[in-house]
C-alpha cells in the first residue's frame, strides 16, 4: 500500500518527459486511503500530455474526492520508454497523485475518447499485473470500467472490462461507489455476484450478462441474461448549473495540450450534423447558466495563474449567453491581459466578432469546420453553412489581425464525389482571395479527415470508404494543387492518415469479435496506436486474418435497414427510427433544423428521459442558429416556446423539448 | 522600471521538471500571486523574466536565480518598493510567490538590482553535490586524485551534428570526497561554466571508472572565483561546504 516513489525516482532519469510521472499539479488531491473509502483510479489510456486536460476525467476525480466514502487518483499510460522500465525492474502500473500501485486500487476506470487507445487499456493493465481478460480475474481483482463517448460501442473491449459506463458520469460515480462501499462492508462476494449488483445500476453495462450469438459470418443480436436489463440506457444529468466542476482544474507543471482553463458553457447539441456522434449521444442541449460561467471564468484564473480560457462545448457561438460571458470578461480589470478562446467556432462573421472582441493578443490563426466542400455535400451532412458564410467569417478573420485560416473537411462521407472532394480547395484558394485584399501572403491550410460511421447516428448504416478509395481522393486532391500551383498559392494541404482511418472503422462499429484482435495487436507490441510513429496497419491486418475478419465485411460494407448492430442493446435515447428517416433525408440531401429553436422531431433524447434543453437565455445569440435557414435577426425572440431556467429549482416536467 | 533578483530552492519531485517548464511554472506564480511584472510588447506580450544557467531535468538545486523587471517601482498593486511598512516588501514578495508555487520549488531570497549582466554571462562556476552509490570511501578518493593529477581529461562529443574535441580538465576548479552516504559516497565539485558549463555528470562519465550519479544537487552559483567569491544573491542560511582539495 505504500508509495512507490522510492523507486520510481531512480529510474525516471532514464526515460523522457519525466514530468509527466510526477503529479504535483496545482489542484491536485493527496487522499486519505481510508479502509472505508472506495479507491477509485481514473486513467486516461494516452500519454500525460493528452489526457490531462481532459476534462470528463478531472470532474470525476474532483467529486469522487469530495465524497466521504471515496478516494479517486490518476493515471496516465506510460510511454514505451518507462514501460520497458517497469518491466525491466518488477515495477507496475501507479497514480500519479501519491505513486500508488494501481492493483491496490477498488475500481480502474478508463475513459474511452478515442478507438485507437484500446490496445493502450490493454497495455495498462498488464503493467499494472492485472489479468487483461475479464474472465480471468479473481475475486481480488479491481473492478475495470470504461466510460466515456467510445463507451456507447465497448463491444470491441468487452471481453476486458467488467462494465462500461454510458453517458455523464457525475451521478452514476456515486451509485457505483455507494454500491461497493456496501459491497466492501458486507464483506465481498464472487466476482460474478458483483457484476450482477452492477448491471443494476442504471447507464452500467455488464458484458459478461450478455450473450452475442452470431451466424454465417455476422452478428445475430445480443441477448440479455435474466440479471441484466434488455437495454442499457445513458445516464444524463439534468442540470449542469448543480456540477460545476471541475472548481479545482489541475495546472500541470509540465506542458500538455489544450494547457489553458477549460470552462464548459453548455453539454449537448441539436445542430444534428449527420456525421457527428457527439452531437447525437449528448443530447438534449444543457447550457450552464451565464453568470455560472462568469464566476468559473473569474475564480479559475484567479485561481491558476493561466492566461487563457477557452469557452468549451460542441458549439460555443450557439451558446446563448455567449454576448454577456463575452462582455463581462473582457470588462474585468481582474482578470488581467487574458486571452479567451473558443475552439470550436461557428462559420460567420458574427462569431469573428465575438472572437475579435476576446482575444486582443495573439491574432495568429483562427480554425473554422465547414466540413465538406459543396452545398449539396453539405445539405447530405446537414453542416448547412452557405460559402458567403464562410468567406464573411474568413473576410472578416483576415480585416481584423488574423493572420491564419485553417479549415477542417472531411471526406469519404455518403454520396461524394469527386466534384464534391475538389469543391474543398476551390473554397480554400477562395479564401485566399479574400486575405488578400488585407494581406501579401495569406495562408489557409486545409486539414482533410477520412470520415468514420458511428454509432447512434443517421451514417451508422453506411459502408466506409475503402482504405484504398481514401487514399485516391487524398491524391485527387494533391493533382489538383500540383496542376495549379501558382492559382493555390497559400493553400496548405494536410490529412489523416487513411491507414488509420481503416481501424477507427473497425473498432467505432466493431462487434465483440474484434476484442480478439485488439488482444492480438498489443499482444505483438502494438501500442500508442494513434500515434503515427506506433500505428502499423500491418499488425491490424495479420491479427484480422488470424481471426478469420476483413475490413470489407467489417468495416467498408453497407448495412441494411434491420440489420443488427453491435450496440443494439445500448440506448443513447435516440429513436433507431428517426435516425434511420435522418439517414433516408441525407441520401436525400435534405437538411434538418436546430431543434432548440423549431419544434421536436422526436429523435427521443428528451422525451425518453424526460428531460429538456436548458438554455441560458430565451434569446438565441445573434445570428440565430446559422446556416439552417432560421430567420432569427439579432436579438429577436424565438417563435417558439423555450422553458428558460426556473429561479428555483424544481422538477422537470416530463415530455418538453 | 526596476529588476528584482529571486534565489530559490527546486527539490523533490518536480526536480523532474525541465527548464521550459520552470519558466512557465514561474510564469503562473506571478500571476497568481499578483505581482507587477512587466510585458514585452507586440502580438504576444511575454512577462520579462531572464533566467540563468539551465539546471539539468533531474538534477536539484539549492541556488536557482531568476531576474524579474517589474512595471515600475511598484511590486504589488500600488505598493512601491520604498514603501515603509511591518513586512519588507523581498519578504511579502517572497512569502506571496512561496504561497503558489509548487512543492519542491521555494524563494530564499529577493533583492532590487541594478542593470548588469546577464546572470549566464556573470556566473563563472558552480558547486555541485553528487551522491554515487556502490563505491566506498578510499576508491572514491582515488579516483578523485586520478581526475586531479591528470593533466588533461580529453573527451568527444557532438556539437551540432560534428564531433568536436574538448579537454574538461580546465573547468574542473575542485573537486572531493565530502562524506559517506548509506550507500555510497558524496562528492563536491566547483565546474566552471565559461565559455561553457561543464554538466556534473559528464566529469563523472568522463574518467575511468566511470561514475554514476544517484543524486546531483547545485549548491552554489559563483560570479568570480577565489577566497572571497560571490553568489548573484546569497541565502540568508550559510551556504554548502566548499570543496576540499583545491585544483
Amino acid at each position: 500500500m505504500s508509495s512507490l516513489w522510492p523507486e520510481l525516482e531512480r529510474v525516471l532519469g532514464e526515460v523522457q518527459k519525466p514530468a509527466r510521472y510526477i503529479g504535483c499539479e496545482d489542484g491536485m488531491t493527496v487522499p486519505d486511503h481510508h479502509p472505508g473509502a472506495v479507491a477509485w483510479l481514473l486513467l486516461y489510456p494516452d500519454t500525460y500530455e493528452i489526457g490531462l486536460p481532459n476534462q470528463g476525467l478531472q470532474i470525476l476525480y474532483e467529486i469522487l474526492n469530495e465524497r466521504p466514502d471515496a478516494v479517486a487518483e490518476r493515471s496516465y499510460a506510460p510511454w514505451t520508454d518507462l514501460a520497458e522500465v517497469l518491466r525491466r525492474e518488477g515495477l507496475p502500473l501507479f497514480s500519479v497523485d501519491t505513486h500508488r500501485a494501481a492493483r491496490d486500487f477498488d475500481v480502474l476506470a478508463f475513459n474511452l475518447s478515442a478507438e485507437l487507445v484500446y490496445t493502450n487499456v490493454l497495455e495498462c493493465l498488464d503493467l499494472a499485473g492485472i489479468p487483461i481478460r475479464t474472465a480471468h480475474r479473481t475475486d481480488d481483482d479491481p473492478l475495470v470500467l470504461v466510460g466515456g463517448h467510445c463507451a456507447y460501442n465497448p463491444e470491441p473491449v468487452a471481453d476486458f472490462v467488467d462494465a462500461a459506463v454510458l453517458g455523464d458520469g457525475e451521478e452514476v460515480v456515486g451509485e457505483i461507489t455507494e454500491m461497493l462501499a456496501a459491497w466492501k462492508t458486507e464483506g465481498g462476494g464472487t466476482r460474478v455476484d458483483l457484476h450482477r449488483r452492477l448491471a443494476t445500476i442504471t447507464g452500467v453495462y455488464v458484458p459478461s450478462l450478455y450473450e452475442v450469438t452470431f451466424g454465417d459470418g455476422r452478428l445475430h443480436g445480443v441477448r440479455a441474461s435474466s440479471e441484466a436489463v434488455e437495454v442499457v440506457e445513458k445516464r444524463t444529468v439534468a442540470d449542469l448549473a448543480d456540477w460545476p466542476y471541475p472548481k479545482q482544474q489541475l495546472v500541470p507543471l509540465t506542458e500538455v495540450v489544450h494547457d489553458r482553463l477549460n470552462v464548459e458553457v453548455f453539454r449537448g447539441c441539436t445542430r444534428g450534423c449527420r456525421f457527428c456522434q457527439a452531437g447525437m449521444i449528448t443530447r438534449p442541449v444543457r447550457e450552464r447558466p451565464a453568470a455560472q460561467v462568469r464566476t468559473m471564468v473569474a475564480e479559475g484564473l484567479k485561481r491558476t495563474g493561466y492566461d487563457e480560457v477557452a469557452l468549451t462545448s460542441l458549439s460555443t457561438a450557439d451558446f446563448s449567453g455567449i454576448e454577456q460571458v463575452v462582455a463581462e470578461t473582457v470588462a474585468d480589470d481582474a482578470c488581467g491581459q487574458v486571452s479567451v478562446s473558443l475552439p470550436s467556432l461557428r462559420v460567420d462573421a458574427f462569431t469573428v466578432g465575438i472572437a475579435a472582441e476576446i482575444q486582443k493578443a495573439r491574432r495568429t490563426g483562427l480554425t473554422f469546420a465547414p466540413e465538406a466542400g459543396s452545398w449539396r455535400m453539405r445539405q447530405v451532412i446537414n453542416k448547412l453553412i452557405r460559402e458567403e458564410d464562410l468567406y464573411a467569417a474568413v473576410e472578416s478573420a483576415y480585416s481584423q489581425g488574423w493572420r491564419r485560416v485553417k479549415l477542417y473537411f472531411l471526406t469519404g462521407l455518403p454520396t461524394e464525389t469527386d466534384q464534391d472532394t475538389l469543391g474543398i480547395l476551390e473554397m480554400a484558394r477562395r479564401c485566399v482571395e479574400v486575405g488578400r485584399q488585407h494581406l501579401r501572403n495569406p495562408s489557409v491550410t486545409v486539414s482533410v479527415g477520412g470520415f468514420v460511421p458511428k454509432p447512434f447516428t443517421p451514417f451508422q448504416w453506411f459502408g466506409q470508404n475503402t482504405e484504398a478509395e481514401l487514399r485516391r481522393k487524398v491524391g485527387v486532391l494533391r493533382d489538383e494543387l500540383k496542376r495549379d500551383t501558382k492559382g493555390y498559392r497559400g493553400v496548405q494541404l494536410k490529412w489523416h492518415d487513411p491507414r488509420a482511418t481503416a481501424i477507427e472503422g473497425l473498432l467505432s462499429r466493431g462487434d465483440r469479435r474484434v476484442g480478439a484482435v485488439v488482444e492480438d495487436v498489443w499482444r505483438s507490441g502494438g501500442v500508442f496506436q494513434e500515434w503515427s510513429e506506433h500505428f502499423s496497419l500491418e499488425l491490424w491486418t495479420a491479427a484480422l486474418e488470424r481471426h478469420g475478419l476483413t475490413l470489407e465485411e467489417m468495416v467498408y460494407r453497407h448495412r441494411t435497414e434491420d440489420e443488427a448492430f453491435a450496440w443494439d442493446h445500448l440506448s443513447a435515447g435516440l429513436h433507431r427510427d428517426f435516425l434511420w428517416q435522418d439517414w433516408r433525408d441525407a441520401l436525400e440531401a435534405v437538411g434538418l433544423e436546430d431543434c432548440r429553436w423549431t419544434p421536436c422531431y422526436d429523435c427521443g433524447a428528451c422525451t425518453g428521459y424526460g428531460i429538456e434543453h436548458v438554455v441560458a437565455s430565451a434569446t438565441p445569440p445573434a445570428g440565430g442558429s446559422q446556416g439552417t435557414g432560421q430567420d432569427l435577426a439579432n436579438g429577436g425572440e424565438v417563435p417558439v416556446l423555450l422553458t428558460a431556467r426556473p429561479e428555483q429549482r424544481q422538477p422537470v416536467p416530463a415530455g418538453g423539448g | 522600471m526596476m529588476r528584482i533578483r529571486i534565489r530559490f530552492h527546486k527539490k523533490g519531485k518536480i526536480r523532474f521538471t525541465s527548464h521550459r517548464d520552470v519558466a512557465r511554472i514561474w510564469e503562473r506564480a506571478f500571476r497568481r500571486a499578483g505581482i507587477a511584472v512587466a510585458y514585452s510588447q507586440g502580438f504576444s506580450p511575454r512577462q520579462k523574466l531572464s533566467f540563468g544557467l539551465a539546471l539539468s531535468t533531474g538534477h536539484e538545486s539549492e541556488a536557482e536565480f531568476l531576474d524579474v523587471e517589474l512595471v515600475d517601482d511598484r511590486y504589488r498593486g500600488q505598493k512601491t518598493w520604498e514603501a515603509d511598512g511591518d513586512v519588507s516588501p523581498a519578504t511579502e514578495v517572497l512569502e506571496s510567490l512561496n504561497a503558489v508555487l509548487p512543492v519542491g520549488m521555494d524563494v530564499v531570497a529577493v533583492a532590487p538590482i541594478e542593470k548588469g549582466d546577464s546572470l549566464q554571462q556573470a556566473v563563472v562556476a558552480c558547486t555541485w553535490s553528487m551522491d554515487v552509490d556502490d563505491i566506498g570511501r578510499a576508491d572514491a578518493e582515488a579516483w578523485v586524485a586520478d581526475v586531479l593529477s591528470r593533466a588533461e581529461i580529453v573527451v568527444e562529443r557532438e556539437r551540432k551534428g560534428k564531433p568536436v574535441i574538448e579537454d574538461l580538465r580546465p573547468h574542473v576548479h575542485a573537486l572531493g570526497v565530502t562524506g559517506t552516504t548509506e550507500t555510497g559516497v558524496r562528492l563536491t565539485a566547483d565546474l566552471g561554466t565559461q565559455p561553457r558549463a561543464l554538466r556534473p555528470t559528464e566529469l563523472l562519465a568522463a574518467v575511468d571508472p566511470p561514475l554514476v550519479a544517484r543524486s546531483v544537487c547545485r549548491m552554489n552559483q559563483w560570479t568570480s572565483q577565489g577566497t572571497d567569491r560571490e553568489e548573484p544573491l546569497m541565502a540568508p542560511v550559510a551556504p554548502a561546504p566548499l570543496a576540499k582539495v583545491p585544483a
